[in-house]
């Protein structure tokens, strides 16, 4: 492997060291000059002539959370092994990509050798290639996600929708998110008093109960997890539901978005920018694929294997945004949402075809799906989607 | 101490480390900084601090975290009984002083100022941290990072030498990036076959050669089946055990056993439904 040329200002270990925490803050990981100083450290007790132990040692120092512990490897090799390196005019396209106003296809020539990955990588991590995407904007890139036919979501999102939905997203979280507990728990203020605290805190003044502990209901509030379907056939819809998406994780309701066509991705951090430019740049980089086909079955069993046990519990309600046409066998679809159904809350189905007249549900999925649905809802337009208040209410 | 020390070390008490983990480790106390791990349940988050307890040969102080752990529990609590005892008994021959009332005597050590105030640097475990509340996550920012803890009435109390904490979580909750920057961290996955065969010849050193391959494969092929939960390390062992107590030594002649055994590796109703005798032939076929 060749070893990154570091220009010749860069002298000291330490200065490498510092931009290589530069290199990984770019990439989105959450490390600083504290970072740097134990980073350091962890060099002189380890070898530091030994590539292996200085990676594994770094990894321990400066991977936070799983996901990052999963990237490491290719954004060391990318800084200190000078793979990955981009031309100096290609980091430049990823600002101009987020900013031109029309859908680019990006690096054509690189097409064949990335077309190969995400079928493997899939199956094991859900997202490693969308997590890498995410960091565009760093000089070195560690890996390319694939990019197959890549629509520029920004097409989809304009002000005035994206405000209305946002109201109608925030109303519906409200509606459901001052839930209390039934049991009181202790607390600083409360209506009423507890006593076994205040029996056991009298011990300490001689039998006399001075100091008084409360007790009050605490907020339980629900919480909200949306699957928006972006596939071919939701093409018309996905501006709404998109900006819906938008304002749900804005709302300041627990809540949690992913996206899914033939594959799923998470796609609340990238909803949660507050730049909302780039939040639709980030976005369009994740929905490759989008606006194809739909594999509603395989796209939720992804998200109960890879998400489940985090994402979902019994205080969670989870939206699904899709017409149900599905490539896939039906039945399937009926036994994963019974598994979803065991670990949440409530399954609300949006469905924008339901506000047609005279919709039946006759689309094979959906009909395994009904029995599993709490509520199956029409969601057509900004107008249906703001009319769902009520009936989010007695949820 | 050098990192091939740690690998020694542990595989001498039967816990095999990968080179992450193990240097993870090695950091955790050339550092002297707590250690988070996360992965999967039955990975041996847990096994990893017993392993290190028993080979550093000091004593292992677990936590066990759950919602609503506080820090009476946690941390400290004045014995109030014995004191009001003191006074009583202190009365009749003329009155006590309040001083004397909050020393060490009336002081209940629980497990985080146990590890603080120990003589040797324990092994401190703190268990599933995720499921503790947010609030607690708070107290425990001071203890990990500075290795000390403030009681009011005595004062602040300062680790004489750092114990060695491992953290453990999987994922019930986010955890804050406030404790995740005070820790290393490293994360244990499903091991690979070679592993897994050594982790099982590790453990159960009277298997025959064969039975292992088996066990080992049939796990293996079993992750990779669609299940609620997947067995982990622990489970396998398990059913190595109940295997082995049963006399089994070829999974391909007994079929019995091994689905009367199977309550070992498959821990849902569901689960059991998705591996009937059928799938298990195919699996152990595969293997055999």
């Amino acid at each position: 492997m060749q070893v990154t040329r570091f220009p010749s200002r860069a002298a000291g270990i330490a200065d490498r060291m510092s931009g290589f925490i530069a290199h990984l803050r770019m990439n989105g990981m959450r490390v600083g000059p504290r970072e740097t100083g134990d980073a350091l450290a962890a060099m002189s007790a380890v070898e530091a002539t030994d590539a292996q132990q200085v990676r594994r040692a770094l990894c321990a120092v400066l991977a936070g959370d799983a996901e990052d512990w999963r990237r490491f490897d290719a954004l060391f090799d990318a800084y200190w092994f000078n793979a990955g390196k981009q031309r100096s005019g290609m980091a430049q396209t990823a600002h101009v990509r987020v900013q031109s106003a029309k859908p680019m296809i990006w690096q054509q020539q690189d097409r064949g050798i990335d077309d190969t990955q995400p079928g493997t990588d899939q199956a094991t991590t859900p997202d490693p290639s969308d997590g890498e995407a995410e960091g565009m904007d760093g000089q070195l890139i560690a890996t390319r996600t694939a990019n197959l036919s890549r629509r520029d979501l920004r097409e989809l999102m304009d002000e005035e929708a994206l405000k209305q939905a946002e109201a109608a997203a925030s109303k519906l979280a409200r509606a459901i998110r001052d839930r209390r507990s039934r049991r009181r728990k202790q607390a600083l203020r409360g209506p009423a008093l507890d006593m076994r605290r205040i029996q056991r805190a009298s011990l300490a003044r001689g039998g006399e109960p001075m100091d008084l502990y409360r007790r009050a209901r605490p907020p339980r509030p629900m919480r909200i997890v949306a699957l928006c379907d972006v596939s071919g056939s939701m093409t018309v819809y996905s501006r709404v539901f998109l900006a819906f998406l938008k304002g749900l994780i804005g709302s300041g309701t627990e809540a949690d978005a992913y996206l899914f066509h033939t594959r799923l991705m998470r796609v609340t951090d990238a909803l949660r920018d507050h730049d909302s430019l780039r939040a639709a740049g980030r976005l369009s980089l994740m929905a490759e694929g989008f606006g194809g086909g739909t594999d509603i079955s395989g796209s939720l069993n992804t998200f109960v294997n890879g998400y489940g046990t985090r994402a979902l519990n019994g205080r969670t309600i989870v939206l699904i945004l899709s017409d149900g046409y599905c490539s896939q066998d039906p039945q399937a679809l009926g036994e994963v949402l019974g598994r979803i159904r065991r670990k949440a809350r409530r399954i609300v189905w949006l469905n924008p075809l339901k506000g047609w007249r005279d919709y039946q549900p006759i689309a094979a999925a959906m009909q395994a799906a009904e029995p599993y649905l709490d509520a199956h809802l029409p969601a057509n337009t900004l107008d249906a989607l703001a009319a769902l208040e009520p009936q989010f209410r007695r949820l | 101490m050098t990192l091939s020390d740690v690998h020694k070390g542990l595989a001498a008490q039967g816990y095999v480390a990968d080179d992450r983990l193990a240097m993870a480790l090695h950091l955790a106390q050339e550092l002297g900084r707590p250690l988070l791990l996360e992965g999967p349940a039955g990975v041996g988050k847990t096994e990893v601090a017993k392993a290190v307890a028993a080979w550093r040969e000091t004593r292992l102080i677990r936590l066990q975290c759950y919602e609503g752990l506080d820090a009476s529990h946690a941390i400290y609590e004045w014995n109030y009984q014995r004191q009001l005892l003191a006074i009583r008994a202190s009365e009749a021959q003329g009155g006590t002083r309040e001083a004397q009332l909050f020393t060490d005597e009336y002081l209940l050590k629980r497990p985080l100022l146990e590890a603080i105030s120990a003589e040797d640097p324990p092994v401190l475990l703190i268990d599933e941290i995720d499921r503790a509340d947010e609030e607690f996550e708070a107290y425990l920012l001071e203890i990990l990072s500075d290795f000390q803890i403030t009681i009011p009435e005595l004062g602040t109390i300062k680790a004489r030498v750092r114990p060695i904490v491992i953290l453990t979580a999987n994922g019930t909750r986010d955890l804050s990036d406030a404790l995740r920057r005070r820790c290393l961290y490293s994360f244990l996955d499903y091991p690979s076959q070679e592993t897994e065969l050594i982790i099982l010849r590790a453990r159960m050193p009277g298997l025959e050669e064969q039975l292992v391959r088996q066990i080992v494969g049939v796990v293996q092929a079993l992750r990779k089946e669609e299940l609620e939960k997947t067995p982990g390390i622990a489970e396998m062992l398990d059913w190595a055990a109940a295997l082995s107590g049963l006399g089994v030594n070829d999974l391909a002649k007994s079929r019995n056993e091994v689905q009367a055994t199977l309550v070992c590796l498959l821990k849902t109703a569901a689960d059991h439904d998705a591996a009937p005798p059928e799938v298990m032939d195919r699996l152990i076929g595969k293997v055999a």
